[in-house]
C-alpha cells in the first residue's frame, strides 16, 4: 500500500467542456517532495486542490493510506496548506496567524503556546509575534504561512506556488528554507509551481503537465536527460532545448543528418537506434540543448552558419539568439563582448547527448518503447543514449 | 497668480457650501436661537428667557418619558435592523440559483418610504383584519395596545433600514479574500468558526460604521411614528423627534421644540463621540506595535 495514491484522477466543471485535468495516476511515498510544474493553466493548482479537497474531484480516485479520500470535506482530511498570496488572517497577530490551526482544534494553552514558539524559531520569526501581516515583508509573510502549516504536524503539506509572489533573491532565499524544513520534519509535500528551477531543486520526483495531462513523472536528472516528449524537453532547462527538423542518411561509415544545407554526425549507436525504429530515411526533430552548441570561425569547417539576432548576458555564460533560413537556434557560450547582432558566426554540434523526436506523436525516439507518458518514467532507466 | 489660484479654489466650494448655509448651517443657527425664546403662534421670537426652556424641557415629565421611550426604541431598531441585514447579507454571501431576486428582496425595504410602509402596516396590524393576527393566531392590538405599539413601530422601522444594513455588509463580505475560508477550511475551521473567526472580525470596521449610521438614523425616525401612531397611545411611542413635531406643530411651542431639537443633537453628537473614542481606543494597540 502506497502513502498516496491517485487513480486516473480528473477534473471537469461542465460535462460537455473538456476536461481541466484528467487521468492523472501518481503513487507518492511518505517523506517525497513532488513537485507539479507546468506552465500557467496546466491543471496543476487545480490537482492540487482536488488533493485539498478545496475542489470537488470529478473522475477516478484519491487514495490516502489507502483509504478513499474523494468525499472527505478539507477538514476532514488534516492537511496543510501554503497559499500563494499566504492566505493570513489580517486581523490576527504573527501569532495568532500561526495558533489559528490549533486553536480551532482547542488545543491546551501551554502546548499551543509551546507548538508556536518551537515553529517560529524554526522560522526565525520569534522577534515578529505581535505584528499584524500588514506590517510583515512578503517573506516574512511566506513563512508565517508556512509557520502555521507546520505546526500542526500535518500528514501531508501542500503548496500552492508559495514563492511566486516574492523577488528574485527572497525566493532563492525561501527555496532553501523550504528544502530543509523538509529535510528535518520529513513531511511529505506536494508543491506546485511553474517555474522549473523550483522545481529541479526542491523535487525529489517531479511530475510535468501540460493540459490537464502528466506529461512525465521522474527524477530531475532523469527529466532533464530522458524527457518523454518535446514539451518535457522545453520545459525543463534553461535556455530552452533547441529544435531542429532533421532528416537521416545512412552512409557506409556514419549516420548523417541533413538541416537545410547543413550536415551533422550522429553517432553510430544514436544512429542505429533511430534505424531500429525506422527513421533511416523519414524525417523527425532533433533536440539539442544550447549548452552543446559552440562557436566555431566561419572557414568552412563549421556545422551550420547563422546570423546572431540577439544576445543575453547572463554573468559567466551569454546566451545568443542566432538564425538562419532552415531554423532558429539559442547558444549558450562564453562571454565574448565582440560578437555583434547581425553578425555571422559558425556553430558545431556535439550531439553526444542529442535527443530525437517523432515529428508527429513529438515523442522521444530514444526511449526504448513508445509508452503512455505515465510508465515512461520506468523505461526511461531502461533506455540508454 | 498663486493668490488668484488660491482663491479660485473657494468659488469651486462655494456652490456646496452655500446649499449647505441655507439648508444645514442657518436652520442649525436658528434653531439655537429660537431655543432661547418664547415664541409667537408664528413661531417668532418674541421673549428671550436664556436657559427657561432647557430647564423646564428637561423637568418635564413628559420628556422624561419620551428621552426613555426613544432610547428604547433606538435599542431595539439598531439591533433588530443590524442583525437582520447581517444575517440577509450572510445568506447571500455565497451564490445559488436565484440570488438576484433574493438579495433584491433584503435591500427593498432601504427604497419604501417610510410613510407608505406605515400604511401597509397599518392594514397588516389591524386586530380585525390584519393579517399578523391571523397568521399568528392571536388577538393583539398591536397599535393600541401600549404594550405592543412601541415594539410594533420599532419592528417596522427595523426591517425598513434593514435594506441598506444588508447593503453595507454585503459590500464588506465580498472584500474577505475567499482564500482565507479556503485556508481555514484546511485548518480545520467548520461553518460557524469561520463566521465567528474570519467572516465577522473582517467585518468590523464596516460593522462600527454601520452602528453610527444606524443609531442616527432611528433617532430620527418620524414617518412611521406619525402614521402609525402619532405617538400613541398615550405617550407611548412620543418618541423625541415626533414631540419637537408636536411641540411646534400642535403646541406652538416653538421654543420648546426648538430646545428639544438641540438637546436631541447633543445626545446624537455624545453618542457619536464617545462610539469613535472607544473605536479608537480599541484599535490603538495595532498601531503601538508599528
Amino acid at each position: 500500500m502506497s502513502f498516496i495514491e491517485l487513480k486516473n484522477l480528473g477534473k471537469s466543471y461542465d460535462k460537455q467542456r473538456s476536461k481541466a485535468v484528467s487521468d492523472v495516476n501518481l503513487t507518492i511515498d511518505k517523506g517525497d517532495f513532488v513537485v507539479l510544474v507546468g506552465p500557467s493553466g496546466c491543471g496543476k493548482s487545480t490537482t492540487l486542490r482536488m488533493l485539498a479537497g478545496l475542489e470537488e474531484i470529478t473522475d477516478g480516485e484519491f487514495y490516502f493510506e489507502g483509504q478513499l479520500y474523494n468525499q472527505l470535506s478539507p477538514q476532514q482530511r488534516g492537511f496543510a496548506m501554503v497559499f500563494q498570496n499566504y492566505a493570513l488572517y489580517p486581523h490576527l497577530t504573527v501569532y495568532e496567524n500561526i495558533a489559528f490551526p490549533l486553536r480551532i482544534r482547542k488545543l491546551k494553552k501551554t502546548e499551543l503556546d509551546a507548538k508556536v514558539r518551537q515553529a517560529a524559531e524554526l522560522l526565525e520569526l520569534s522577534g515578529l509575534l505581535s505584528r499584524r501581516p500588514a506590517e510583515l515583508s512578503g517573506g516574512q509573510k511566506q513563512r508565517v504561512a508556512i509557520g502555521s502549516a507546520i505546526v500542526r504536524d500535518p500528514h501531508l503539506f501542500l503548496m500552492d506556488e508559495p514563492l511566486s509572489n516574492l523577488d528574485a533573491k527572497l525566493r532563492e532565499q525561501m527555496r532553501r528554507v523550504i528544502a530543509s524544513l523538509h529535510q528535518s520534519l520529513g513531511t511529505t509535500v506536494v508543491y506546485v509551481t511553474h517555474d522549473q528551477v523550483e522545481a529541479m531543486t526542491l523535487g525529489s520526483k517531479i511530475v510535468v503537465m501540460n493540459r490537464g495531462k502528466v506529461q512525465q513523472v521522474d527524477s530531475p536528472s532523469q527529466l532533464y536527460q530522458h524527457p518523454a516528449n518535446m514539451f518535457t524537453a522545453s520545459f525543463i532547462g534553461s535556455p530552452s532545448i533547441n529544435f531542429l527538423e532533421v532528416n537521416m542518411l545512412k552512409r557506409p561509415d556514419a549516420y548523417q543528418l541533413i538541416s537545410g544545407p547543413s550536415i551533422l554526425r550522429l553517432t553510430n549507436q544514436q544512429g542505429e537506434r533511430l534505424a531500429q525504429r525506422g527513421f533511416s530515411e523519414a524525417p523527425f526533430i532533433l533536440g539539442v540543448r544550447p549548452g552543446d552548441i559552440s562557436l566555431v570561425p566561419t572557414n568552412g569547417q563549421e556545422d551550420m552558419r547563422v546570423k546572431i539576432i540577439s544576445r543575453e548576458l547572463l554573468g559567466s555564460k551569454m546566451v545568443l539568439y542566432t538564425e538562419n533560413k532552415h531554423s532558429r537556434l539559442t547558444v549558450l557560450s562564453p562571454v565574448n563582448y565582440k560578437l555583434f547582432s547581425g553578425q555571422e558566426i559558425g556553430l558545431r554540434f556535439d550531439l553526444v547527448k542529442a535527443l530525437a523526436f517523432d515529428s508527429q506523436s513529438e515523442e522521444n525516439l530514444f526511449s526504448s518503447l513508445s509508452s503512455s507518458p505515465a510508465e515512461t518514467s520506468h523505461n526511461q532507466e531502461k533506455a540508454s543514449v | 497668480m498663486r493668490t488668484w489660484k488660491r482663491v479660485s479654489a473657494y468659488f469651486f466650494v462655494l456652490p456646496c457650501l452655500a446649499l449647505f448655509g441655507v439648508f444645514l448651517f442657518y436652520p442649525f443657527a436658528k434653531t439655537i436661537y429660537l431655543s432661547l425664546y418664547k415664541t409667537n403662534n408664528l413661531g417668532q421670537a418674541q421673549i428671550y428667557v436664556g436657559l427657561d426652556n432647557y430647564r423646564e424641557v428637561l423637568q418635564s415629565a413628559s420628556f422624561h418619558n419620551s428621552l426613555k421611550v426613544t432610547l428604547i426604541f433606538v435599542f431595539i431598531v439598531v439591533l433588530v435592523s443590524m442583525l437582520m441585514g447581517l444575517f440577509n447579507a450572510l445568506l447571500c454571501q455565497k451564490s445559488f440559483p436565484g440570488i438576484r431576486f433574493f438579495s433584491t428582496a433584503y435591500a427593498l425595504p432601504m427604497s419604501i418610504a417610510s410613510a407608505s410602509a406605515a400604511m401597509i402596516f397599518r392594514l397588516m396590524l389591524d386586530p380585525t383584519i390584519g393579517i399578523v393576527n391571523k397568521l399568528l393566531g392571536l388577538n393583539i392590538s398591536w397599535i393600541q395596545n401600549p404594550h405592543y405599539a412601541l415594539l410594533s413601530v420599532a419592528l417596522l422601522t427595523a426591517w425598513l433600514n434593514s435594506g441598506i444594513n444588508f447593503l453595507y455588509f454585503s459590500a464588506g463580505l465580498t472584500t474577505i479574500d475567499e482564500t482565507l475560508y479556503e485556508r481555514a477550511s484546511v485548518d480545520g475551521a467548520n461553518e460557524w468558526q469561520k463566521l465567528f473567526r474570519i467572516t465577522l472580525p473582517s467585518l468590523r470596521p464596516i460593522l462600527f460604521y454601520t452602528l453610527v449610521v444606524n443609531i442616527i438614523l432611528a433617532f430620527q425616525s418620524f414617518g412611521q411614528v406619525k402614521i402609525l401612531t402619532s405617538g400613541g397611545p398615550g405617550e407611548s411611542t412620543n418618541l423625541i423627534v415626533f414631540s419637537i413635531y408636536r411641540n411646534a406643530f400642535f403646541n406652538f411651542r416653538f421654543g420648546t421644540a426648538a430646545t428639544e431639537s438641540v438637546i436631541l443633537f447633543f445626545i446624537i453628537f455624545i453618542l457619536t463621540l464617545l462610539m469613535f473614542r472607544s473605536e479608537n481606543k480599541n484599535n490603538s494597540p495595532k498601531k503601538e506595535s508599528k
